[in-house]
Parts: C-alpha cells; sequence; structure tokens
C-alpha cells in the first residue's frame, strides 16, 4: 500500500531511473551466477571429460587436458565387468540401505515420543540428541575401533551397518520433531477419542502429514552413509568388504600407478545415486534442512 | 504396557468416582510415558552405546601407554605439547577451519543475495546448480581435485600457462598445499551456506524493506539495519555448526596431501588416523583427537543457545 503512495507521489523520471537500476541489478546478478557455476563446475565437468579418454590420451600428457579428443565409453565398460568394483557398489547399497532403514525406524519412534508424549526428561534428551551431532566422526573413529575389535566386526562391512545410524540418527530425530510438532494437537486428540493406541495414531496420521519431513530425514541418512570415508578407512582392509569410497582409491591406485580414466568414470558411477536423488527430491531436502534454522 | 491388567483392580478399588478418574488420569499419563520412553529407547541405547560410551572410553584410552597395559595418567598429553608436529597440527586446525568458514560464509552470503535477487522458476536451476559441489560425496570429489592438482599433468597449471602464467606446485609446498585444502573446503561446503542464507533472506518480511526504502534507506542501508539483524541467529548457528564440521574435517587432507608436506596441511583427524590407526598407537591417537574437544565444547554451547530457544518452542 506505501509502496503504491510513494510510487504516484515520485516524479516519473526517477521511476523509470529506478526500473534500469533493477534490470542492471538482474543482469549483474546472472553474470555473477554464471561465473560462480563455471567455478563451482569445474571439478564435476573434468570428472566427466577425464573418464571418458583412454589410459593412453591420459598418458601422452599432451594437448587441452579440459578435452577428451577422441572419447570412449571403455573405462565404464571396464569398470561393469569389473567384480570387485561390482562388490563395492554393492556392498555400498547394502551398507546404505540397511542404515537408512535403521536410521529412520529409531528416529521418527523417538522423534514422535519427544515432540508429541514426553517423559520425564524428555526434552533434556531432544536437546543432548542434537548435541550428539556436534561430536565429530574423528573424535569417535578411535575408541570405536576397539570397540568394533571387540565385537568382532574389524574388516567386515557390517560394522558400517552398526556405527553409521549414530551420523544420521541425531540429525533426522531432530528435522522429525520440527516437523512432528508443527501437526496441531486437536488431531491427535481426536484419535486418542476415536480409540486409536499410540502407535496406531504414529502410522496412521503423522507419518502421512509429516512425508515432507521424512523425506528430508531419509535423505540425509541416505547421504550420511553412502559418502562417509573415515570409518571404512579404518576398519575395513579386504576388497570383499570395501566400499565405494575407499573401494575406489584403494584399487584403482597401485603405488604408483593412477589409472586416472578408470578413477573418474568409477567416480561418476558412485556420484550418480546422489545426484538423481538430490535431482528429484532437492525441495523436501533444502525445506528440512532449513526449516529448523529459520524457525528459531 | 506391562501393568494393564492392574488397572481395573486398582480403578475399582477406590471408593469416589471423582477419585477413580483422577486415578484413571495418572494412570493414563504414567502409561503415555511409559511407552513414550520405549519408543525413545532405541534412540538412547544407540547414543548410550556408540556415542557417549566410546566418548567417555576414548578419555580412558588416553591414560595408558603404548601397549594398553599401564596407566600413565597425562603424560601423552603432555608428550603431544611438547612436539613439533602436533603444534603444527593445532596451528594448521584452526588456520583450515576458520579460514574456510569464512570465506564459506562470504560466499554464501553473496550467492544467497545473487539468488534472491532473481526470483521465479528460473531460480530452481540456478540453486540445483551450485548445490553440484555439496550433493558429490565430499571424498570422491577430493579425487578429482587431486587430479586436478596432479604434479606431472595438472589441469590447472594447463590454464594458467596458456594464459601465460609458470606451472604452481599446488601440493608440493607447504603454503600452496595449505591453500589447496582450504580451497576445496571452500568450494564443497559453500552451497551449504547459500541455501541456509537463502532461505533466511525469505523469511526477511518484505515490508521491511519497504518501509526503509521509504525512509529513505540506501541499499547498503537496508542491508547493515534490515537484512543483518534478521537473519542474524542463522548466520550465527551456521557459522558455528559449520565450524565444528570443518573443525573435524577428515576426508580432504587424507586424500589431498595425506599431511604433507613434511606435515605442513595435518589436522587433528588426520595427525590422530596417522598416529592412532596408522601407527598403532591409539591411547596417543586418542588424546590427539580429544584436544578437539575443548573448542568443540564452545561451539557447541552458543550452538546450544541459539537451539533452546527453538526447543522452548516445541515445549509450549
Amino acid at each position: 500500500m506505501s509502496a503504491t503512495t510513494v510510487g504516484g507521489a515520485a516524479p516519473r523520471p526517477r521511476l523509470a531511473n529506478r526500473k534500469t537500476h533493477r534490470k542492471w541489478a538482474l543482469w549483474g546478478s546472472y553474470t555473477a551466477l554464471t561465473v560462480f557455476v563455471i567455478g563451482f563446475l569445474t571439478p564435476p565437468f573434468y570428472t566427466i571429460m577425464t573418464s571418458l579418454k583412454t589410459s593412453a590420451e591420459i598418458g601422452a600428457e599432451k594437448g587441452n587436458p579440459w578435452y577428451a579428443h577422441h572419447p570412449t565409453l571403455e573405462n565404464f565398460w571396464w569398470l561393469i565387468t569389473y567384480p570387485a568394483f561390482r562388490r563395492y557398489y554393492l556392498n555400498s547399497v547394502i551398507v546404505t540401505v540397511l542404515v537408512v532403514a535403521i536410521s529412520m525406524v529409531i528416529s521418527v519412534l523417538a522423534a514422535f515420543s519427544l515432540a508429541r508424549m514426553g517423559f520425564r526428561g524428555s526434552k533434556t534428551l531432544a536437546t543432548g540428541v542434537f548435541l550428539t551431532y556436534l561430536i565429530p566422526q574423528s573424535l569417535l573413529f578411535i575408541p570405536l575401533f576397539q570397540i568394533i575389535g571387540w565385537l568382532g566386526l574389524i574388516n567386515s562391512f557390517w560394522c558400517l551397518v552398526l556405527i553409521y545410524p549414530t551420523l544420521a540418527v541425531p540429525f533426522c530425530t531432530w528435522i522429525m520433531i520440527g516437523y512432528f510438532s508443527s501437526i496441531p494437537k486437536e488431531l491427535d486428540e481426536a484419535a486418542l477419542i476415536d480409540g486409536a493406541g499410540y502407535l496406531q495414531m504414529l502410522w496412521r496420521i503423522f507419518i502421512p502429514v509429516a512425508m515432507p519431513g521424512i523425506i528430508a530425514a531419509t535423505i540425509f541418512a541416505f547421504t550420511v552413509s553412502w559418502g562417509n570415508f573415515i570409518y571404512p578407512l579404518a576398519y575395513l582392509y579386504t576388497s570383499s568388504q570395501e566400499v565405494l569410497t575407499v573401494g575406489i582409491i584403494s584399487d584403482l591406485i597401485r603405488g604408483d600407478v593412477f589409472e586416472w580414466g578408470k578413477i573418474m568414470a568409477a567416480n561418476l558411477l558412485a556420484s550418480a545415486p546422489p545426484i538423481i536423488i538430490y535431482a528429484f527430491l532437492m525441495d523436501y531436502y533444502i525445506a528440512g534442512l532449513t526449516a529448523g534454522a529459520t524457525k528459531g | 504396557m506391562a501393568d494393564g491388567s492392574t488397572v481395573p483392580v486398582q480403578v475399582l478399588g477406590s471408593g469416589r468416582v471423582a477419585d477413580r478418574r483422577a486415578g484413571g488420569m495418572r494412570r493414563f499419563a504414567r502409561r503415555r510415558s511409559t511407552i513414550a520412553f520405549m519408543l525413545a529407547l532405541p534412540l538412547i541405547l544407540l547414543i548410550a552405546g556408540l556415542v557417549i560410551y566410546p566418548a567417555i572410553y576414548a578419555m580412558w584410552l588416553s591414560t595408558l601407554n603404548r601397549k594398553m597395559t599401564a596407566f600413565i595418567g597425562l603424560a601423552n598429553f603432555r608428550f603431544l605439547l611438547h612436539r613439533d608436529t602436533f603444534q603444527l597440527v593445532v596451528f594448521q586446525s584452526c588456520l583450515f577451519a576458520i579460514t574456510a568458514v569464512i570465506f564459506k560464509a562470504l560466499i554464501g552470503f553473496v550467492l544467497a543475495h545473487l539468488m534472491h535477487n532473481i526470483s521465479g522458476p528460473s531460480q530452481r536451476i540456478w540453486r540445483g546448480l551450485l548445490l553440484v559441489p555439496w550433493v558429490i560425496p565430499l571424498a570422491l570429489s577430493t579425487l578429482t581435485w587431486w587430479w586436478m592438482f596432479d604434479p606431472s599433468y595438472s589441469s590447472l597449471n594447463w590454464i594458467l600457462n596458456q594464459l601465460g602464467f609458470a606451472s604452481v606446485p599446488w601440493l608440493g609446498v607447504g603454503w600452496i598445499a595449505r591453500f589447496c585444502t582450504i580451497l576445496v573446503n571452500v568450494w564443497y561446503g559453500t552451497p551449504f551456506f547459500m541455501i541456509m542464507y537463502l532461505a533466511a533472506l525469505k523469511s526477511v518480511p518484505e515490508q521491511l524493506y519497504e518501509a526503509a526504502s521509504i525512509d529513505g534507506a540506501s541499499a547498503l542501508q537496508k542491508l547493515r539495519f534490515v537484512t543483518l539483524p534478521m537473519m542474524r541467529n542463522i548466520i550465527s548457528i551456521t557459522v558455528l555448526f559449520s565450524l565444528i564440521v570443518t573443525f573435524g574435517d577428515f576426508d580432504i587432507v587424507r586424500i589431498l596431501t595425506n599431511g604433507g608436506p613434511l606435515d605442513m596441511t595435518q589436522i587433528f583427524a588426520t595427525y590422530a588416523f596417522q598416529v592412532g590407526i596408522q601407527s598403532g598407537d591409539i591411547p596417543l591417537g586418542a588424546a590427539v583427537s580429544l584436544f578437539m574437544v575443548p573448542i568443540l565444547a564452545v561451539g557447541a554451547y552458543f550452538i546450544l543457545r541459539g537451539v533452546t530457544r527453538r526447543s522452548a518452542e516445541i515445549g509450549a
């Protein structure tokens, strides 16, 4: 309202001036963003280009490295038919699927309890859960090395299924608490009066209503378990147990021999699942990530 | 649930109706909190068993000798403090985390503003493109950076040569290698700042800017007196949060330089890994990583202050 009165009162030339100013600001923004996008996408672009080159072309060390002169898919084909690489991929998939399932069950149940039901000390627990997210892996990997040793899980990818939920659960719980507490209280009172149990209420009402939050938390759990590097590096040694992040490095780099074409092709194949997931579900993830912060 | 069978007995036992109802309510509340506790139990067990316990166990470990046979008190910590390498590690960890977070915050802030300027459907595409570094698993994208910094055939040096500059020994010289590790971290982490700040920018009510315009505020004044105060909370939480995460970073240094040259890029996580896992001195490695605790605790304290406000909201 106030804007229109100001616009009416202001002399014409000034309005036009402001319009061109806006136009310039828009073009300036586009130009600057283009520069940033080029900078940010340089490494992924180089990954793609290298993956399309033959070992001979890379080994020649001649000409423009940013361009594949004789593009070929032989690196990808080699990887797909390489049993060890398939094993890493399968291990990564098994670990990630299990970790996502375990983490989501634990955090949805806990978030429902903490956000809606409550017990003595539940508020302290909610804060404590958030704090545990701030304890970095680099602090825990040494004591966990001992603990995993006791459990006899060193050099077995099952230790990752055990440990990864500690990375995912705190933040997933935190996201879910936010979503659950935004559901109106009248809804669960009505359900209770209708004779629904708590688990029924969670299953029939809370999970469907908080689906965006569930998607965001699932993506988070997926991201941490797919991309983790320090735990497999510390605890896994043999090729049959290795997951993608460490397997690519330990297998395709032998001594001083770097098969960069294959490494970059493997890199692309391993990055594909997260990129595809984010391409479709990015909006949910960003909403889940920023909801907590902007509310506060 | 287990005591469900005792409910009717007790309720029937009390005489007056009002009494009965009050008892029922109390029972109901107690049962409710029992179920609530049961639902949170997996979380409690997970965190107690695999986070709290290892953290405490790390403290105990750090007081043992190399073979873990004898208690030696704080000797590991004293040993580390007198070692030149460890002093480098402390300095480099702080340099790495603080410099990287400052640049991530600044570039993220600029990007968020640029994104905010362009509204409409194209914003999604730009945002998607800028988020790519953050989406690729860090260990994998660091491999590409390593290849770009390759000493014999660096594609970055090729560009420099084309422009008439000399080649740069990216990972071969201490300060340049430090710069490279920070660069990769900034590249990876900036998109996170951008989306957090963009969300904050979107939540600033448009009327505030209109009011500021009427008062004749310049663009800079609007930034200083409207945008920054409105974003203060999210800026501080994001910065502290990222400071903690960056401080514990492992992947970049481990893959790019493995601490070298001459330990000039070694940070807490990589040094703890080298000492604890590779050299097999687990107590000393635990001591290295425990040196992070004071810094993490300060960060966590301030984050918690920002977060309790939200907890209060949930309780309400």
